[in-house]
C-alpha cells in the first residue's frame, strides 16, 4: 500500500481501516470476548402477558437440569439500588423497568427469569423448564384503544424543546380560505431495527469492579446506568465495545442483557454472558413506534403553500413516555405562513419504543411528502416544481436563516440522474418492456445537523506514529476510518501511521454515537486534539514548520494532548439541517399488484463529505431501510394481547439482495462555514428519510392508487381506490 | 460425543458435544472460531454460512454430529498464503474492502463465503463472470442491514474481474476511488 498524501486525506474515498480485520473474521464483537476462566451463559425467560403479576414461578425443574448454576427470578434476585439515572437517550418521563425486582409485568417479552448454566445450550434448556403463571390485569393492547387516550408528551419533553402543539399563524383559517386543499391520513406500522448482530453482554466482576463487554452506541452511558443500578461509583465500572454489528438506534440504551449479565455474574461469582435471541430482540431492544398522521395542506393555484396542518400520534409504553420529533419538519421544510402541528403519544401495555434511524423525521416527513404529492396532483402540477416553489432560505419556524440549504440543487442533481423529465405526468401512462406499470415519485429528505461536546486524546509516539482515542462507537458508518482521516490530515502524518481507538470508558468521553452528530462532534475534538499535540511537539524543538515524524524521533518520548470541544452559539444563529431529494421508480404488475423498485436515486447536501466511499454506503444502506419500510417491514402486534407476532427474520421482512435494484446516491457540493469547524452536517439518518414517500408517490403515479398505510402490500394496492 | 472435523485444513476435535448442538455452536463456542456469526439461528440470515465439504450451508442448521468426519471451511480459512508464506486476503476479501462493501461487518463473513462459492461456480469454472441478477439471487440468503447491497454487488463484480484477469500487482490501493 502506498502512503496516502496526508494533506488531502479528508474528502478521499479511503477504504475502511478496520476492513481487513473484519473480512478476515478477526473483529471481536461483544459476545465474543473471553472474560477468562469460569464463563457461564444466561438464557432469559420472558413474560407472556401484557400486564399483570407473576402468580407463581416454579424453577425446581430448571434448577435440577444438567449444568445449571443458578436460576434467578424476582424471588431470589439481589435487591438492587436502581438509583435515578436519565441519560440523554432515556425518555425523560417515567422510569425503566427494574429487572427481577418485583412480580409486576408491564409488557409482553419482559424478562421474568434468567437461567444460568455452564453452556448456552444447558441454559436455554433450563430456561424452557421455568414455569410461570400470571394474574393478568387489564391492559391497553390495541393501538386504536391507546389512541383514544393519547396525551401530550409531558413537561420534561417540553424542557427538551418537544412540545405537543406547535406552529405559527392561523392554519385553520388559512386552510378554510385556500383555493386548493387536500387532507389525508397516513398509517405507519411499528418497525424494529433488526441489526444483524443480536444484543449481548459479557459481564465480569473482580474485586468489586464490574467489566462489561457490550454491544452499545454509548459506553459511557452504559457505565453510568450500571453504576446507578448497582449503586457503584462510575469509576468501578468499565464498558468495552470496540465493534458493533449494526444498531441503527438499538444500541442507544442498555437493555436487559446488560443488567442481567451483571446481576447474574455477581450472584454466581463467575463471568456471565447473556445474548438475546432474535425473538427476544422484538420485546427487549425497542422499536420505531406505530403512528397515525393526518395532514391537511392548502395552496393557491400556483402551488404556493398557504397552510399546513399536521397531526400525529405514536405509541408509547405505560411505564415511560417515548416521544419523538415527528412534526418539526412540517414547520421548517417549506415556506408557509400558517402552520399548526399537534403531536400526541398513546400509552399502551408494550415495551417502550426507542430511536430508530431518523427517529421522528422518517415518520413525519413520510406523511408530509405523501401529502405534498397529493397536493401536486390536486394542483395538476409537477411534484418537483411544487417543492421548489415553496423552497426557502429562512427557517420559518424560528425566523433564522439556514446555515446552508441545497434542497433545490439536490432536486436538480437527482432529477437529472434519474431522468425525471421522461415522466409522463398522467398516472398509469407508463409501462416497461414487460408490460408492468411504471411510476416515478419523489420526496424531500431532511435531518438536523447537531453537535455535542466531545473529548479526544492524541498521543504522538517517538517512532513517528500517532494513537488517537475517544470512547465513541462505530456501529458501521466508519468512525474508525473518518477519525483516522481527520487525525492524519491535522497531524500531517500518513494515514497508515495513525491509529484511532474507540469503545472503552477508559478513553476520553465521546457523546453518544447517534443523531448523525459523531463527525461534527467528535471530528471537531479529534481535530483540536491533534492540532494541539502537533503544536506541543513542534514547540518542544522551537520550530513551527518541521516534519512532525522527524520531530517526534528527535524528542524521543511521547507527546500527548487531550482536548474537549463544544458547540458555540452557531446553532442558535443558524438553523442547521441536511437536506436531500430522493426519486423512486416502481414497476407494478397490473394484475398481481406486486411492487418492485428498479431504481432509487438520491442527492444530498450534507456539508463536507469526509469519506465519499463510506458516506455513499451509509446512504444506500439508509435508502434500502426506507425501501423496507415502504414495501415489506412491519412488526405486527396482536391487538388482543399486544404480543409482537412476527418476531423473527423469517416473518419480519428485511429487504434482501434480490429485492433491491439500482441505487444511486450523490452529494451536491456544499460548503457550510457556520455549522462546525469541519463543516459537516451528518449523513447517518437522512438516507432513510423520504424514501417510503417517494415509493408511495411512485406507486400512485404507476397505478392511480393512493396507498396510505405502510407497508405497500399487494392487498393494499388492490384495495386502494383509483382516484 | 466427540466430533472430529477438518476445519480450515486442520484436524480438530470437540469433546462432550451434546447431540443438539449446531455446527455453528461448536465452531464458535468450542473451537474458538468466532468468525462465523450467529444472528438468527434459523437459517434466515446467512451470517453463519460456511463450506461443509465445499458446499455452502447455514452452520446454525447443521447438527454438529453431521459434520463429523467432514471438512469445514470458514471465513477464517478464506485467506490465502501469499508468496512470502504470510496469509494474505483472498480476492473476495480484498474486493469487499476495496469496494466499501463492509460496514458493521457482521454479515460479512457469511457473505464472503457465499461469494467465494458463487465465483467458484461461475468465473473460476470458466463460465464467465456472474450477471448482477445472478449475484443478487446467489446472495439473497445473506441479509445485510447496513450497506443496502449496492457496494456488495460492486465487490462481487470486482472480485470476479480479479479472478478472471488477476488482481492488479501490488494489490488494490486501499485509498483508491472506486
Ligand atoms: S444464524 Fe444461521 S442463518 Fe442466521
Ligand atoms: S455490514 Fe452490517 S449487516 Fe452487513
Amino acid at each position: 500500500m502506498t502512503s496516502t498524501a496526508a494533506a488531502s486525506v479528508v474528502g478521499q474515498p479511503v477504504s475502511r481501516v478496520d476492513g481487513p480485520l473484519k473480512v478476515a473474521g478477526g473483529a471481536t464483537y461483544a459476545a465474543e470476548f473471553d472474560p477468562g476462566p469460569g464463563l457461564c451463559h444466561g438464557a432469559i425467560v420472558t413474560s407472556t402477558v401484557a400486564s399483570g403479576r407473576i402468580a407463581s414461578i416454579d424453577t425446581a425443574a430448571a434448577e435440577a437440569a444438567p449444568g445449571v448454576v443458578a436460576v434467578l427470578t424476582h424471588r431470589n434476585a439481589p435487591v438492587l439500588p436502581y438509583h435515578e439515572h436519565k441519560g440523554l437517550t432515556d425518555p425523560p418521563e417515567g422510569e425503566r423497568i427494574h429487572l427481577l425486582q418485583d412480580d409486576r409485568v408491564r409488557h409482553q417479552g419482559q424478562p421474568v427469569a434468567l437461567a444460568v448454566a455452564e453452556t448456552l445450550e444447558e441454559a436455554v434448556y433450563a430456561a424452557s423448564l421455568v414455569r410461570v403463571s400470571y394474574r393478568p390485569e387489564s391492559a391497553v393492547t390495541a393501538f386504536s384503544d391507546a389512541v383514544a387516550h393519547a396525551v401530550p408528551p409531558g413537561p420534561r419533553y417540553r424542557d427538551r424543546g418537544l412540545e405537543g402543539d406547535g406552529g405559527r399563524g392561523d392554519a385553520d383559517a388559512a386552510l378554510g380560505a385556500a383555493p386548493v386543499r387536500i387532507e389525508a391520513e397516513y398509517v405507519m406500522p411499528r418497525l424494529n431495527h433488526n441489526p444483524i448482530e443480536p444484543h449481548g453482554t459479557v459481564a465480569r466482576w473482580s474485586e468489586g469492579e464490574l467489566t462489561l463487554w457490550d454491544k452499545t452506541q454509548w459506553v459511557d452511558n452504559v457505565r453510568a446506568e450500571m453504576a446507578a443500578v448497582f449503586g457503584l461509583p462510575p469509576d468501578r465500572v468499565r464498558v468495552v465495545s470496540p465493534f458493533v454489528g449494526g444498531a441503527f438506534g438499538s444500541g442507544l440504551r442498555p437493555w436487559a442483557n446488560v443488567t442481567l449479565a451483571a446481576m447474574a455474574s455477581r450472584h454466581v461469582d463467575r463471568p456471565v454472558k447473556v445474548v438475546l435471541t432474535r425473538r427476544q430482540m422484538f420485546g427487549i431492544t425497542g422499536y420505531r413506534p406505530r403512528s397515525t398522521h393526518r395532514v391537511a395542506l392548502g395552496a393557491d393555484r400556483d402551488g404556493q403553500l398557504l397552510a399546513i396542518r399536521h397531526e400525529g400520534v405514536s405509541e408509547t409504553s405505560t411505564y415511560e413516555t417515548y416521544a419523538e420529533e415527528q412534526l418539526g419538519s412540517s414547520e421548517y421544510l417549506y415556506a408557509c405562513r400558517d402552520v399548526a402541528t399537534r403531536y400526541r403519544v398513546a400509552p399502551r401495555n408494550v415495551q417502550t419504543p426507542n430511536d430508530m434511524r431518523g427517529p421522528g423525521k422518517v415518520t413525519g416527513v413520510h406523511a408530509l411528502e405523501c401529502a405534498m404529492d397529493e397536493l401536486a396532483a390536486a394542483l395538476d402540477m409537477d411534484p418537483v416544481e411544487l417543492r421548489l416553489r415553496n423552497d426557502t432560505i429562512v427557517d420559518q419556524s424560528t425566523g433564522v436563516p439556514f446555515s446552508s440549504r441545497s434542497l433545490r440543487e439536490c432536486y436538480q442533481a437527482a432529477g437529472e440522474r434519474f431522468g425525471w423529465s421522461r415522466r409522463n405526468p398522467r398516472p398509469g401512462a407508463m409501462r416497461d418492456e414487460r408490460g408492468r406499470l411504471v411510476g416515478y415519485g419523489c420526496a424531500s429528505a431532511t435531518w438536523p445537523a447537531m453537535r455535542q461536546a466531545a473529548e479526544a486524546r492524541a498521543r504522538l509516539l517517538p517512532d513517528g506514529s500517532a494513537v488517537v482515542s475517544s470512547s465513541s462507537s462505530d456501529m458501521g458508518p466508519g468512525t474508525y476510518t473518518s477519525m483516522t482521516q481527520v487525525a492524519a490530515e491535522t497531524l500531517g502524518l500518513p494515514l497508515e501511521r495513525v491509529r484511532f481507538e474507540l469503545g472503552d470508558t477508559r478513553m476520553p468521553t465521546a457523546p453518544v454515537h447517534g443523531g448523525s452528530w459523531t463527525m461534527a462532534s467528535l471530528g471537531s475534538a479529534v481535530q483540536a486534539a491533534c492540532a494541539e499535540a502537533r503544536r506541543r511537539a513542534l514547540a518542544e524543538i522551537g520550530r513551527a514548520d518541521a516534519d512532525l515524524a522527524a520531530v517526534l524521533r528527535q524528542i524521543g518520548e511521547p507527546v500527548e494532548a487531550t482536548v474537549r470541544t463544544e458547540p458555540g452559539d452557531e446553532l442558535r444563529r443558524y438553523s442547521a439541517h441536511s437536506f436531500g431529494a430522493v426519486f423512486a421508480e416502481v414497476a407494478v404488475d397490473p394484475d398481481l399488484c406486486t411492487v418492485r423498485v428498479p431504481r432509487l436515486v438520491g442527492a444530498y447536501g450534507v456539508g463536507r463529505v469526509v469519506n465519499p466511499k463510506t458516506a455513499r454506503s451509509q446512504i444506500t444502506g439508509g435508502m434500502v431501510m426506507g425501501m423496507g419500510m415502504a414495501l415489506t417491514e412491519r412488526t405486527e402486534v396482536d391487538p388482543r394481547d399486544a404480543r409482537p407476532v412476527n418476531s423473527s427474520l423469517a416473518d419480519y421482512l428485511v429487504p434482501v439482495n434480490a429485492d433491491v435494484g439500482e441505487l444511486d446516491a450523490v452529494f451536491v457540493d456544499e460548503e457550510d462555514p457556520h455549522v462546525n469547524p469541519l463543516g459537516v452536517k451528518g449523513l447517518g439518518e437522512i438516507g432513510t428519510v423520504g424514501v417510503a414517500a417517494a415509493i408511495c408517490n411512485a406507486v400512485y403515479h404507476a397505478t392511480g392508487r393512493r396507498v396510505r398505510e405502510l407497508p405497500v402490500t399487494v392487498e393494499r394496492v388492490l384495495g386502494a381506490a383509483v382516484r | 460425543m466427540r466430533v472430529t472435523m477438518t476445519v480450515n485444513g486442520h484436524r480438530m476435535d470437540a469433546d462432550d458435544v451434546w447431540e443438539g448442538e449446531s455446527l455453528l455452536y461448536v465452531l464458535r463456542e468450542r473451537l474458538g472460531l468466532a468468525g462465523s456469526k450467529n444472528a438468527c439461528e434459523q437459517g434466515e440470515c446467512g451470517s453463519c454460512t460456511v463450506f461443509l465439504d465445499e458446499v455452502t450451508v447455514c452452520a446454525c442448521l447443521v447438527a454438529a454430529g453431521q459434520a463429523h468426519g467432514r471438512s469445514v471451511r470458514t471465513v477464517e480459512g478464506l485467506a490465502e498464503a501469499g508468496a512470502d508464506g504470510a496469509p494474505g486476503l483472498s480476492d473476495v476479501q480484498e474486493a469487499f474492502v476495496a469496494a466499501g462493501a463492509v460496514q458493521c461487518g457482521f454479515c460479512t463473513p457469511g457473505l464472503l463465503v457465499q461469494t467465494e462459492d458463487l465465483l467458484r461456480r461461475t468465473v473460476a469454472a470458466g463460465a464467465g463472470a456472474p450477471s448482477d441478477a445472478e449475484i443478487r439471487e446467489a446472495l439473497a440468503g445473506n441479509l445485510c442491514r447496513c450497506t443496502g447491497y449496492e457496494a456488495v454487488i460492486e465487490a462481487v463484480r470486482l472480485a470476479a474481474e480479479w479472478t478472471e484477469r488477476g488482481r492488479p500487482a501490488g494489490g488494490p490501493a486501499r485509498g483508491e476511488a472506486r
